[in-house]
């Protein structure tokens, strides 16, 4: 029910990121709702109007006020030592206790007034190095200078906060190995994608993101439906989900050798997507909570993706419930015309994918999954047009190699490469720059390839046959289609 | 063809990817009447070429024969004429990500250089968006205009030919993104800066030395640019290889055949190890690095204009 203004302001019912340093989380922006972010509490009714990439601090009460611009920090004659070999660790250099300093923070002190007193407080502060002064000041303003900025969602902090935050979730897919696959997959305006991925729906935002609304992309789920709850944190308009299509994957086999129908599809009620959906997500939690280190901040991020669907259902469920009481027979009537209009229209939309695919056409295959990759490509690649390229994601390289060897096999594929890309992030200081200390041993590996026509000449012969005794039940299959 | 669109059939006047093999590959210029010479024998564009669908095997003159691919912005890079030294798609897929490119957005590049990156920022922010493209060398920036119109993208792109740190990119208060790959690039910032668009955007600047990232990443501080980043990508490129090890005769007693010993002491891998042809010796697959891979291209320096 939320407006949505244009030009780059917050505006209330938007999908978010908070970003505090190099730690992000996405939220939905609503009024009145308490978040927690980085051991704070506050309420984003405030930010509601600003510039996004605007810097708030945190006031009491959990309300927030964009920073002023940067206060300089009296630079007095600076005095600083030349090296430590007369500076002792006796643990007494800071003369403000912990309750000082508590006593501080509960009076609402503000955090840069905090940090000056603890420099002054410090013994050997004067005696440190330019540098090392330098270095201090920058951990005490990182833990009580808060600063907090409400920037908006795209692929890049996505993919960063998703491998920082939940890498579980997204199989250890690294945000410069996202980057790779929508480069080597040509992803761009006008395409026709088939993607299957379960990354929660990352790898999706991001080809959705790349082709701006222009052209189709059919994903492709298994069980009960397609998760895209980080697909959701981008906030996408309305019309770019006009072209996305799902299609099971469990129906692949059959479309493939053309007994696929609707109709044997078992006919649930439209809601089982939704329940199955949400299964699945409660399952990979558990997962990752298992998972130890990652456990806090997972489980926090886990519970803030998760609230915006179950909002969103919960208010369905709310508007459904005022109208049943309004008027219950008519409620009763329109719930199963309702329901009957639903499942239709599933099938309509699946009857959709379904021709897509079947023309065999498409521009691009992504795949990104928990599941082993040969049995994917050697089926999917069926749906895509020659001379298009290829990518997949897996978190290990042995189940890659086992797929190059059979794509080899298989024929119809050139220019087959597999990779792996390292990222180093550096400090570049005046004096002080080196890479970082740490950096991420592994973001997975990629196979890419680009697909030709495939060879008939020798070793399909009974292919050929086969292709033959598919054609009647094809043809079946398009009449039930039309039925429907 | 076009380098933004996907056709299906090779047309006269395509660009299109001649692929011999293993990485060997080159483009061509497809023009009735002419004809190319491979090492496999010749293809005759207008009988061989127009009209196949691309992606087809094409039968050259001495009965070799080759896969003509649709062009896209990274086999042109792997096939581009050099004018200058380029950027490969390694680096040009963390630019186009971290610089948050898509459909409609508006991105200044300088320099143009043999327009490896042009291409794909271009295929990136097409139908919608434009990139602005300045490069100070007079017969290279005529030739990156030349080589747009011929893949069909000379609407998506502007060319001028000018000094970008003198002269900035000759667009203000528009861009979404700015990109530079110039010697000197801290004393364009004051220009990307006026370039980018007034609610903000980002930069990226692309070094080989860590002494222009320290001048650059100085400039941006001074410009009042935020979220100051440098990152350097490397890509390892694997070859599967099936590799035999021989197993070591320790003297084993006669009774155990060589070979069936260990595996039979490992049973579980008898499933990866498959059929060995020769006795005595273990089978697997594995991804064998490559001996020598690029350790260096540049550093790449990302910030916020907020």
């Amino acid at each position: 029910a939320a407006e949505r203004c244009p030009g780059p302001r917050i505006c209330e019912g938007d999908c978010a990121v908070l970003k505090r340093d190099d730690v992000f989380k996405a939220v939905p922006v609503l009024r009145r709702r308490k978040i927690i972010f980085e051991k704070q509490w506050f309420y984003l009714d405030n930010a509601i109007g600003h510039a996004y990439g605007t810097a708030f601090e945190v006031m009491g009460g959990g309300v927030l006020q964009p920073k002023q611009g940067v206060e300089e920090t009296a630079a007095e004659t600076k005095e600083a030592g030349t090296d430590n070999r007369n500076i002792v660790d006796d643990g007494k250099s800071q003369k403000l206790t912990h309750d000082d300093i508590k006593a501080l923070k509960d009076k609402g002190i503000k955090g840069q007034e905090i940090v000056q007193q603890l420099i002054e407080n410090s013994t050997t502060f004067r005696d440190k190095t330019e540098f090392a002064q330098d270095k201090y000041i920058k951990k005490k303003k990182k833990k009580y200078e808060a600063v907090i900025t409400i920037v908006k969602p795209s692929t890049r902090i996505l993919s960063t906060m998703y491998y920082a935050r939940e890498p579980g979730k997204i199989n250890h897919l690294r945000y410069d190995t996202l980057a790779q696959m929508l480069t080597l997959g040509n992803v761009r305006a006008g395409s026709k994608m088939i993607v299957m991925e379960t990354c929660a729906g990352l790898v999706l935002g991001a080809v959705m993101e790349r082709m701006g609304g222009y052209g189709s992309i059919i994903q492709m789920y298994p069980g009960g439906g397609p998760v895209r709850a980080a697909t959701s944190c981008f906030g996408f308009p309305k019309p770019f989900f006009n072209n996305l299509h799902e299609f099971p994957l469990s129906k692949v086999d059959s479309l493939l050798c053309g007994t696929f129908s609707t109709e044997t599809l078992p006919s649930e009620p439209e809601d089982n997507t939704l329940a199955e959906e949400e299964t699945n997500g409660s399952i990979e939690e558990k997962q990752t909570a298992t998972q130890g280190a990652e456990e806090e901040s997972s489980a926090e991020a886990a519970m803030e993706i998760n609230q915006t669907e179950e909002q969103e259902t919960m208010d369905v469920v709310n508007a459904e419930d005022v109208e049943f009481k309004e008027n219950k027979d008519k409620e009763n009537k329109e719930n199963v015309r309702e329901k009957q209009r639903k499942q239709w229209e599933r099938r309509k939309k699946l009857i959709e994918a379904a021709a897509l695919l079947r023309e065999k056409n498409a521009d691009g295959l992504i795949v990104a999954s928990k599941f082993h990759p040969t049995p994917l490509l050697l089926s999917l690649l069926e749906f895509v047009a020659p001379s298009r390229p290829f990518v997949v994601y897996c978190q290990y390289k042995e189940p890659l190699l086992e797929c190059y060897t059979k794509l080899r096999e298989r024929g119809g594929v050139i220019n087959l490469k597999l990779s792996e890309t390292w990222l180093r992030n550096y400090q570049v200081l005046p004096d002080r720059s080196h890479p970082k200390l740490t950096m991420s041993g592994g973001g997975g590996y990629l196979l890419s390839g680009i697909t030709v026509v495939l060879d008939k000449g020798k070793s399909d012969a009974s292919n050929l046959e086969a292709l033959k005794m598919e054609e009647p039940s094809s043809k079946r299959c398009k009449v039930q289609d039309l039925h429907c | 063809m076009s380098f933004v669109e996907y056709g299906d059939t090779i047309k006269d006047g395509d660009t299109a990817i001649v692929f011999l093999g293993h990485e060997s590959m080159f483009p061509v210029k497809v023009q009735h009447g002419t004809v190319t010479q491979t090492k496999y024998g010749v293809i005759r564009h207008s009988t061989d070429l127009i009209g196949k669908k691309y992606g087809s095997k094409v039968t050259c003159s001495k009965g070799g024969w080759v896969f003509i691919l649709h062009p896209t912005p990274e086999l042109w890079t792997m096939n581009l004429p050099h004018r200058t030294q380029i950027l490969y798609s390694t680096d040009i897929s963390v630019i186009t990500m971290m610089l948050e490119l898509k459909p409609g957005s508006i991105v200044c590049e300088s320099g143009t250089g043999s327009g490896s990156l042009s291409h794909a920022l271009i295929r990136t922010v097409a139908p919608t968006g434009h990139l602005y493209t300045v490069e100070f060398h007079q017969q290279r920036a005529e030739k990156a205009k030349e080589e747009f119109r011929e893949h069909g993208v000379e609407h998506l792109v502007t060319v001028t030919n000018q000094d970008v740190c003198k002269n900035g990119f000759g667009v203000s208060d528009i861009a979404d993104a700015v990109f530079l790959d110039i010697p000197s690039p801290w004393e364009a910032i004051g220009h990307a800066k006026s370039a980018l668009k007034a609610e903000g955007g980002r930069i990226c600047s692309f070094s080989p030395c860590i002494e222009q990232v320290q001048r650059t990443c100085l400039a941006m501080e001074e410009y009042g640019f935020t979220e100051i980043n440098t990152l350097e990508i490397l890509l390892r490129v694997y070859n599967v290889r099936t590799i035999s090890l021989q197993i070591p005769d320790l003297g084993k007693a006669a009774e155990d055949n060589s070979g069936t010993g260990f595996d039979s002491s490992n049973p579980s891998n008898q499933g990866i190890l498959g059929t060995n042809p020769q006795p005595g010796a273990v089978q697997f697959k594995s991804g064998v690095p490559l001996k020598e891979m690029v350790g260096h291209t540049g550093y790449l320096t990302f910030a916020t204009k907020s």
